[in-house]
């Protein structure tokens, strides 16, 4: 832009050269100004992504700590420390776990629930989209409280209604390791309003060319989901798979909320970030606590890698374009 | 907006309803049945805000009764209007029925009873009086929400989640309107490559920045104050400018230009042009952020958690949770006091904030 300028000018005052002259000039312009206006984005990533970004890894190689000013560069001790502690593999293992659980849950409930009030057949579609998206307003740890207490297995309604149903002995769920993880999903269950609408709204776009085209050709309704409805919604869920994947790998509000984060029952509520808190903000041991975040990022990363290239076999981009 | 994706749907299908009107039962009963099952979805969906509700409002002698009914509700009595003692009643089954009668006089084997509407007679009843229920009724204990607006500091909690909230939706608005429309009218080189970093913030796990970005408030003297919570919104975040930007773009560049011929700086432009025209897209961002600051635990948990005095609504609730556990109508009445506004903004601009989900998600 800049050269094209010099040349013109280098070719003097000709009517021939003014036009571009002009434009270039137009287009620093417009370009200054979209820097301009841009600036805050640029001005906040730097200082609040970027910088912390690279300042985590650097962290990792020192032992700096919350208490003690005096910092030393201590090469890949952290590391070595890290992959040595037993803490570090289990919370992994349990944020795993507890992941395998809750995925399918977090994807599968919003679509179902979206193909529901999608039906033609419905009555009352407005107020139950607004009905299923409500609860997810309801502030976070507020829901953590309601649901903590609907499970408490004397007073919580859901074990009154299963031994009102004749089950004897139902599940202590958050007090008990084998029923905490169905117990926490089902805490976190009004988080499903966002992926619900979303689903819902990329169902609605669906042409319905497409849905006759198949009815034509026989199909009933779950073949035409498989073959219609799901293809075109692809994009959506894979959204909603990348958020849900590197939200899951970051869980632990909700047993931090619940039991102050001793990992009880068992130790299976230590979840990694919930361990990664302890060590950086409770025994404020910043260096180790940044290792540990690090880790967490080349995980997530390569998960999310892994799903991106996935794509090619189940996301359907109707023009072609991947994100 | 997402609007025009929705509204064609409602109309063309009234329209096939009305050419078919009167004729095919077997839909109607499909119908029927469909609506059915997802109303008793959406009742189980909902059931907790009825037991956060009918909690907040037992005493705490219910919550540990056996027998008492879900509703807030007191086991009923009777006075003596004699003696202006207290007696509790019972349901005791008599030849003539079940009666509503007041133990006056217990006994292992048999009791001595009282009818309220006959209280000079005392009927003898034989058998353990402890295996009787009680008649309970609808009684609110609304004590409970004095109780814990007072002990968890409620005014102090609002106003310090308010005022949190409206200092970071200043900044929220100021910086992603300037950003969003700089990537929505301008040409610059590089232009591409900065909006997919925009995007690629939203995936980025928050742990990876927040070890240095503590250090780093620490450093500067920001820990303990509301700096950290409010300062980095005025650098603008990913989902805002994205909602705001397809906004714009679907502002015509015509109205612009013609503004430009007349003299106008494209900060005039902003302020006076695509800003009146964005106001439901800026409502929805406003809600958005008000919703945002009222959820928001882990950074004031870890920015505030030496000064309960500045500390938000969701710590000050969790911290209360932490004394108070033991006591479920205050934690309940406490969680449905901190979810009364986002309930009634969600209330009243349901449709403008369900837009904005949508655009966010599915224009990807």
């Amino acid at each position: 832009m800049s050269a094209t300028a010099e040349l013109t000018r280098g070719g003097g005052a000709a009517t021939s050269g003014s036009a571009p002259l002009r434009k270039s000039r137009l287009a620093r312009r417009e370009a200054m100004w979209g820097y301009f206006f841009i600036s805050p984005w640029i001005i906040g990533f730097l200082i609040f992504t970027l910088a912390p970004t690279i300042a985590t890894i650097w962290f990792t190689f020192t032992n700096l700590r919350l208490d003690i000013s005096a910092m030393q560069f201590v090469g890949l001790a952290n590391y070595e420390l890290m992959f040595r502690d037993a803490g570090m593999w289990s919370s992994l293992l349990v944020t795993l776990r507890f992941g395998l659980i809750s995925l399918p849950v977090a994807i599968f409930l919003p679509m179902l629930l979206a193909v529901l009030m999608n039906q033609r057949a419905l009555f009352g579609k407005q107020g139950f989209r607004t009905g299923f998206y409500f609860p997810y307003i309801i502030p976070f740890v507020a829901s953590i409280f309601v649901w903590a207490a609907m499970l408490n297995p004397e007073t919580g309604w859901i074990n009154m209604f299963l031994r009102w149903l004749g089950m004897e002995n139902p599940p202590n769920w958050l007090l008990d390791q084998r029923w905490v993880y169905p117990a926490l999903v089902i805490v976190g269950i009004w988080g499903i309003g966002n992926a619900f609408l979303i689903n819902l709204a990329a169902m609605q776009g669906v042409p319905t060319e497409l849905y006759d085209a198949a009815k034509i050709d026989g199909a009933g309704p779950v073949k035409s989901f498989l073959n219609v409805t799901f293809p075109m919604i692809s994009p959506v869920i894979f959204y909603n798979l990348i958020l849900v994947v590197v939200g899951l790998f970051q869980y632990f509000t909700v047993p931090l909320v619940l039991n102050q984060g001793n990992g009880q029952p068992g130790g299976a509520t230590m979840f990694y970030n919930l361990y990664l808190y302890k060590n950086f903000f409770v025994f404020q041991n910043m260096a180790y606590g940044a290792t540990l975040a690090w880790f967490l990022f080349l995980i997530i990363l390569a998960t999310t890698m892994v799903l991106f290239w996935s794509q090619r076999f189940w996301v359907f981009y109707p023009t072609g374009d991947r994100k | 907006m997402a609007t025009t994706t929705m509204e064609p749907k409602a109309t063309a299908s009234t329209a096939t309803h009305a050419r078919s009107r009167g004729v095919n039962w077997r839909k109607v009963v499909n119908s029927v049945i469909l609506t059915l099952f997802a109303a008793v979805l959406l009742f189980i969906f909902l059931v907790p805000l009825a037991y956060m509700t009918f909690t907040s409002l037992k005493t705490m002698d219910q919550m540990t009764e056996a027998g008492a009914p879900l509703y807030p509700a007191e086991p009923e009595t009777w006075v003596d209007p004699e003696t202006g003692e207290e007696y509790p009643v019972y349901i005791v089954p008599l030849e003539s029925g079940n009666e509503n009668l007041a133990l006056v006089t217990r006994g292992r084997r048999a009791s001595e009873f009282v009818d309220p509407n006959n209280p000079d007679e005392l009927i003898a009843w034989e058998g353990s009086w402890r295996a009787l229920e009680r008649p309970w009724s609808w009684a609110p204990a609304w004590s409970n929400y004095v109780e814990a607006w007072v002990q968890i500091n409620f005014p102090r909690l609002f106003f310090n989640t308010l005022m949190i909230a409206v200092i970071g939706l200043i900044g929220t608005l100021l910086s992603c309107i300037m950003v969003a429309y700089g990537f929505s009218r301008f040409r610059f080189p590089g232009k591409n490559i900065l909006f997919t970093i925009v995007i690629a913030t939203i995936f980025l796990p928050a742990a990876v920045t927040i070890v240095p970005t503590f250090a780093f408030f620490q450093m500067i003297g920001w820990v303990g104050t509301w700096l950290p919570l409010t300062v980095p919104h005025f650098f603008a975040n990913a989902y805002n400018v994205f909602l705001l930007r397809q906004y714009f773009m679907t502002i015509p560049m015509e109205i612009d230009e013609a503004a430009a011929i007349d003299g106008a700086s494209p900060l005039r432009i902003l302020t006076s042009i695509i800003v009146p025209m964005s106001t439901p897209v800026i409502i929805a961002v406003m809600l958005f952020h008000l919703v945002f600051a009222w959820n928001d635990f882990f950074s004031p948990l870890i920015y505030l958690s030496t000064e309960p005095n500045l500390q938000p609504i969701a710590v000050g609730l969790s911290r209360f949770n932490g004394i108070y556990g033991s006591n479920p109508p205050l934690i309940q009445a406490s969680a449905l006091m901190a979810s009364l506004l986002p309930i009634f903004l969600f209330l009243i601009s349901q449709r403008v904030f369900m837009q904005g989900v949508v655009v966010t998600g599915v224009e990807k």
